[in-house]
């Protein structure tokens, strides 16, 4: 079973992510889901009666405004980085955070690697699921890795709001 | 300048230990290249062809005494004695070891210095005027707001993957002596009409394989919505530039495929939700860091016209250095003093470890303690009275520092090329040399007058190539070195992009090559007309015509 970082601690993962071509037919009614922007494009109705939690993932070239409206549908956002040197969901995060004040779990999948922790933690993932060959427990290291931080981002307003002496 | 409090001490302070287990994690095989790369590049460390460099960052080019005297430090003790000043204003150590680099950047942050972000895809060092805060044409002091864009910068989290490189510029003098508007961003400090201050923006300069000299997309920018402008342009920027390709991932590719005016609207559109958030600029914020900033502890003097105008008259190699390598200064009876790195026979802007250290004696001797890097790869001390330019003189001839070439042709910019660098496809430096041994008669190069020839050993441009008034970029023709000239670019104000002369030139010809092209500059030149004006003026087929002359 794979494990994730969830609020700094490593747990085992509940959740199922469908590839992008999944279809309804043979959906599990109970399980947990994290469905492509594909499937819930074309069938947000029959997604949204089902028994289980739902999740969606977008993927790198996939915008937050799409979802914006459907938002609270959502246990969990999942933000795929086909690469680790792609950072658009950075600002996906935040956007979702901060401007649409999305409450849930966004989670970090894809080439999700601990040096790129702190950055996501400070726009707004709170999950990171951890790339398979990896250990998790080594990566939570990473979630510390700085003690200051100049500028604003999800968590916090900028130093020079903050600083004192 | 800007001294680090307990915050800023710890954000170095960290990233040291960050990179000590990066570097660790590496060499244990936890980090395949792949992965450690663009975490090594963004601190500063690029694998060479002969050994990793290590760019050190020099914010908008500013250094104090301690910190030139722990850079010679680093130049002896992990470097074969020499440092190289980089065309961003930074330092670059050519022959480090990366098991040292962790140890290199503790020793660093004893002296409030760092590598932070000076590779690889995110926000570089904004630079600025190296003389800022004494010029005698400056409206706005640029330094506090470089510090202020440094800060917001260092550790962006949302912007340490960008699809390419990032660099902000900012000037505030009448002329631009920061090349803003060949940046991603360039910054002029401005006042409107009510006196307030603000900036203009320019975005989408830059040089490279593809150059375009930068559009205004913002003529008045209020100085409380700087972070949260520049956070929305990166935004777009950061969601919307390509990624597919790298030679097309500049925000240049985006802003010239958008339109400068959809640019703008989409920024526009962005920054509504994000202007008089957390990150509008306070007063009080603008006044702390401009404090580190304000005046040092000048004396009243009157300028020494009379006297140095006598020592001229006594000295023609005085009076030829003080015509070329000391400029206005804005109190009287001061002036600011460039140190040319360019003697003929050095690599243009290597400096050895003895030299920083002389360096730190002398800027604590002669100017406050400070010096400041120039893009043109030279050293500024700023603020030296004019009575001690004699003796100051005499001290740098015997140092090396007072070649009195500075804006002349020898005053070449030139990257490390082929003979370091594994991105080049020619070599740079011997160009540079052969070039300056043509010149080296200093009446003739002061004849000349104010020229700029900068030297880039292949399309990444770091030597600028584009923006000289001669331009020379290293080719490969078939696995042989080749260089290809430009004529007509310039850095300043009504920046321009030179036009190619023609098929390129074998590496022994091209200081003859310079030389028909200054012919024909003197033969067609009316007056005091300097070299760019002359070719602006008869365009580039008279030069093209001498080159290409049958008998070449």
């Amino acid at each position: 079973m794979q494990r994730i970082i969830k609020n700094g601690q490593v747990i085992d993962e509940t959740w199922h992510l469908l590839d992008k071509d999944a279809t309804l037919e043979g959906l599990s009614n109970a399980d947990d889901l994290i469905v492509p922007l594909v499937l819930w494009r074309e069938h947000a109705h029959a997604l949204k009666v089902r028994d289980g939690g739902l999740g969606i993932w977008l993927d790198s070239d996939e915008e937050v405004e799409e979802i914006a409206g459907d938002l609270g549908h959502f246990k969990v956002i999942a933000l795929n980085f086909p690469s680790f040197v792609d950072g658009r969901h950075y600002s996906s995060a935040r956007l979702l955070r901060e401007r649409y004040g999305y409450q849930g779990e966004i989670r970090a999948v894809g080439d999700v690697l601990r040096d790129q922790l702190f950055f996501m933690q400070r726009c707004g993932f709170d999950a990171f699921a951890i790339r398979a060959d990896r250990d998790p427990h080594d990566a939570l290291q990473s979630l510390q890795d700085f003690s200051v931080c100049y500028q604003a981002a999800a968590d916090q307003p900028p130093l020079f709001r903050r600083r004192q002496g | 300048m800007y001294v680090y409090d307990q915050y800023d001490q710890h954000i170095i302070e960290d990233r040291v230990r960050q990179f000590r287990d990066q570097t660790r994690r590496y060499l244990a095989g936890e980090l395949s290249e792949e992965e450690f790369r663009p975490l090594r590049l963004q601190n500063g460390l690029y694998i060479q062809r002969y050994a990793p460099m290590l760019r050190v960052a020099v914010p908008y080019g500013l250094l104090s005494s301690p910190q030139l005297r722990k850079l010679a430090r680093i130049a002896r003790d992990y470097d074969k004695g020499y440092a190289h000043i980089s065309t961003r204003q930074n330092v670059q150590f050519n022959w480090p070891e990366l098991e040292d680099v962790p140890d290199i950047l503790a020793e660093l942050a004893t002296v409030q210095m760092h590598a932070i972000q000076t590779s690889g895809n995110c926000i570089r060092n904004t630079t600025t005027d190296q003389f800022a805060g004494v010029a005698h044409d400056e409206l706005v002091d640029p330094r506090p707001w470089c510090e202020i864009i440094r800060q917001w910068s260092t550790f962006h989290p949302e912007f340490a993957f960008l699809p390419r490189k990032f660099k902000i510029a900012v000037n505030g003098a009448v002329g631009d002596r920061a090349a803003i508007e060949v940046h991603d961003i360039g910054l002029e400090a401005v006042h409107n009409g009510a006196g307030e201050l603000g900036f203009r923006v320019s975005v989408g300069g830059g040089l490279g394989r593809t150059p375009i000299v930068g559009t205004f997309i913002n003529e008045f920018l209020p100085w409380q919505h700087l972070l949260t402008y520049l956070d929305a342009v990166l935004r777009v920027y950061n969601r919307y530039g390509r990624r597919d390709n790298k030679f097309k991932a500049r925000i240049k590719i985006l802003v010239k495929a958008l339109t400068p005016e959809v640019f703008a609207e989409r920024v526009n559109a962005e920054w509504a939700h994000l202007k008089d958030g957390p990150s509008t600029l306070t007063e009080a914020e603008v006044e702390r860091v401009s404090r580190c900033f304000v005046d040092p502890a000048y004396r009243l003097l009157e300028d020494q016209e009379a006297a140095l105008a006598r020592l001229d008259a006594e000295h023609p190699g005085f009076a030829r250095w003080r015509a070329r390598n000391v400029f206005a200064h804005k109190k009287p009876g001061y002036a600011a003093v460039t140190l040319s790195l360019k003697p003929t026979g050095i690599a243009p802007g290597d400096i050895t470890d003895k030299q920083l250290d002389a360096l730190a004696d002398l800027a604590e001797r002669y100017s406050f303690g400070e010096v400041r890097n120039s893009h043109q790869q030279n050293v500024i001390l700023a603020d030296v009275e004019q009575a001690r330019l004699f003796d100051l003189w005499g001290e740098l001839r015997e140092l090396g520092f007072a070649t009195p070439n500075v804006g002349l042709l020898t005053d070449i910019i030139c990257c490390p090329g082929g003979d370091y660098c594994s991105l080049a496809n020619a070599k740079s430096i011997p160009i540079a040399e052969a070039i300056q041994r043509r010149f080296e008669d200093l009446d003739y190069l002061f004849d000349i007058g104010e020229l700029d020839l900068n030297i880039s050993g292949c399309m990444n441009a770091c030597g600028h190539h584009h923006i000289g008034h001669i331009g020379i970029l290293g080719v490969d023709k078939k696995g042989a070195e080749f260089y290809q000239v430009s004529l007509g670019g310039s850095a300043g104000r009504d920046a321009s992009l030179g036009q190619i002369l023609g098929p390129s030139f074998a590496q022994e010809d091209m200081a003859e090559v310079i030389e028909k092209i200054i012919t024909v500059y003197v033969e067609k030149r009316v007056e005091d007309e300097r070299f760019i004006d002359t070719f602006r003026r008869i365009g580039i087929e008279p030069f093209k015509e001498r080159v290409y002359a049958a008998n070449h």
